[in-house]
């Protein structure tokens, strides 16, 4: 297949902002190219202009499935599993020590692995009741997947051994049940959890936080977006909490990044230390 | 001397791939170019998903150049050799930086050498240059076409000295390869590449 051009994809974000209201002028190009050649194969378009086309009409229905498409979900439970170590040994327990209720943002919590990882870590740290957990993503349809828990029984494996990594107490089984191919996990789990709709690109802070998690999320950005979800995070922590994105992330290149201090460069947590 | 592959000195890039049997060719290419040559090299070579060190570390005890695992949007230098890490896509970025992702696994790989070599055939147009080394699949081998049909230059390990050739000559197999070459004949390459790109600089 023909490869999208760089002025098609203007094209493309012009039209969605235009019609859709929803702005991916400021994704990273190289992934937003493939994501879109990825959804002509899908949808089986017979050229761009038919892609085109299609979001030009009001179909909501089909925008909703493209939306769904576009962004990654691609995820694991404890993914980084040394990252959880810090984050049960290290992080977590300094936030807890005041023995207040603290508050945790999942930002970008795409099919809810991470949720489901951070209240089973939680849990076994008999903090899950100490927490309260706001988890957010741009995309409606993925947000009720999260809250089912809901995942293939394969990807199980994956899960298995980075729990088994972190030095979970258990084993991860303790925490689903499978059937016909499926793991079905523990909603008591999640009850808690307030899932709602946020799109990290037009939207601003909403509450403040003592963690906010946005792994592997800002890496579809480009540097001028990046700056400005880092200024929303900034926003929402209070002084001397926490941020922690991905592992290959940096903030060095944004331009707050002085209002930060690397606090675990390795599993990249930092802490916000200036207003 | 230094005119042996006719290259012109455009070039601004190189990118490297490779899988099973490559890890011994890349280290005997590592350890023989010059501390300073020019050119930024960036390699996907297949790797463990979850197993996140010791694999650039390994690289390096040959290397003569220090690589170094990117992080994304790191602006890419001349001077320097990066490797696309465990468990994530390493792509080429507009504005001359590297972006990482988490996308499906591409040709049961990630990171996936088709995504490397796309990406930065999209950004270095004719001024890329593709090696593609031994390796048991076909990935990589679409990310040599999107190289040529951009005008960048292509170059494989000569399919008989591959331990496994399934990479190369799925190369082949779709595209136009302008070198298949020996192991000691890709380093002469990339010398005479060093030349030209030096001197071209220098007038």
């Amino acid at each position: 297949m023909q490869e999208i051009e760089i002025s098609q994809l203007r094209a493309l974000t012009d039209l969605i902002k235009q019609r859709h209201d929803y702005d991916f002028g400021n994704y990273a190009m190289s992934s937003f190219r493939r994501r879109v050649q990825r959804i002509m194969e899908l949808y089986k378009f017979a050229s761009f202009d038919a892609l085109m086309e299609k979001l030009r009409g009001s179909d909501a229905k089909y925008f909703q499935e493209f939306l769904s498409e576009i962004t990654v979900n691609v995820t694991e439970m404890f993914r980084d599993p040394t990252f959880w170590v810090e984050l049960r040994d290290t992080i977590l327990p300094a936030l807890l020590s005041d023995n207040k209720i603290i508050s945790i943002w999942h930002a970008g919590c795409s099919s809810g692995e991470e949720v489901y990882s951070m209240a089973i870590l939680l849990k076994e740290m008999n903090a899950l009741d100490k927490v309260r957990i706001v988890a957010t993503d741009i995309d409606n349809a993925i947000l009720a997947k999260a809250r089912d828990g809901v995942y293939s029984a394969k990807n199980m494996e994956v899960n298995q051994k980075n729990y088994e990594r972190m030095q979970g107490l258990y084993s991860l089984d303790a925490y689903y049940k499978e059937q016909a191919g499926k793991a079905y996990l523990d909603k008591t789990l999640v009850k808690d959890v307030s899932y709602r709709e946020h799109n990290l690109v037009s939207e601003v802070s909403f509450a403040k936080f003592d963690l906010i998690l946005c792994r592997n999320v800002m890496i579809y950005f480009n540097q001028t977006l990046q700056n400005q979800v880092l200024k929303v995070f900034h926003e929402s922590l209070y002084k001397n909490s926490f941020l922690a994105i991905g592992s290959k992330e940096s903030l060095i290149w944004c331009e707050i990044a002085n209002k930060f201090l690397v606090v675990n460069n390795e599993e990249k947590v930092y802490k916000k230390v200036k207003d | 001397m230094h005119n042996r592959f006719q290259l012109d000195d455009h070039y601004r890039a190189i990118v490297i791939g490779g899988s099973a049997g490559s890890f011994q060719v890349i280290s005997k290419i590592l350890s023989a170019l010059p501390t300073d040559f020019e050119l930024p090299i960036a390699m996907c070579l297949h790797r463990l998903r979850h197993v996140r060190n010791g694999f650039v570390e390994a690289l390096n005890i040959k290397s003569t150049i220090t690589i170094k695992e990117p992080y994304d949007k790191e602006p890419i230098r001349k001077g320097n050799i990066y490797l696309a890490p465990a468990n994530y896509h390493l792509g080429v970025e507009i504005g001359n930086s590297f972006a990482l992702t988490t996308e499906e696994l591409l040709n049961n790989s990630r990171p996936a050498i088709d995504i490397l070599l796309a990406s930065a055939a999209q950004v270095y147009g004719k001024r890329l240059v593709g090696i593609l080394l031994s390796g048991a699949n076909k990935d990589g081998a679409l990310g040599m076409k999107r190289i040529k049909d951009r005008g960048g230059l292509t170059v494989i390990q000569d399919p008989k000295e591959c331990l496994i050739d399934t990479m190369p000559t799925s190369a082949q197999k779709i595209t136009t390869i302008d070198h298949s070459l020996d192991v000691q004949s890709i380093i002469d390459l990339l010398l005479e590449l060093n030349y030209k790109v030096k001197n071209a600089k220098d007038i």
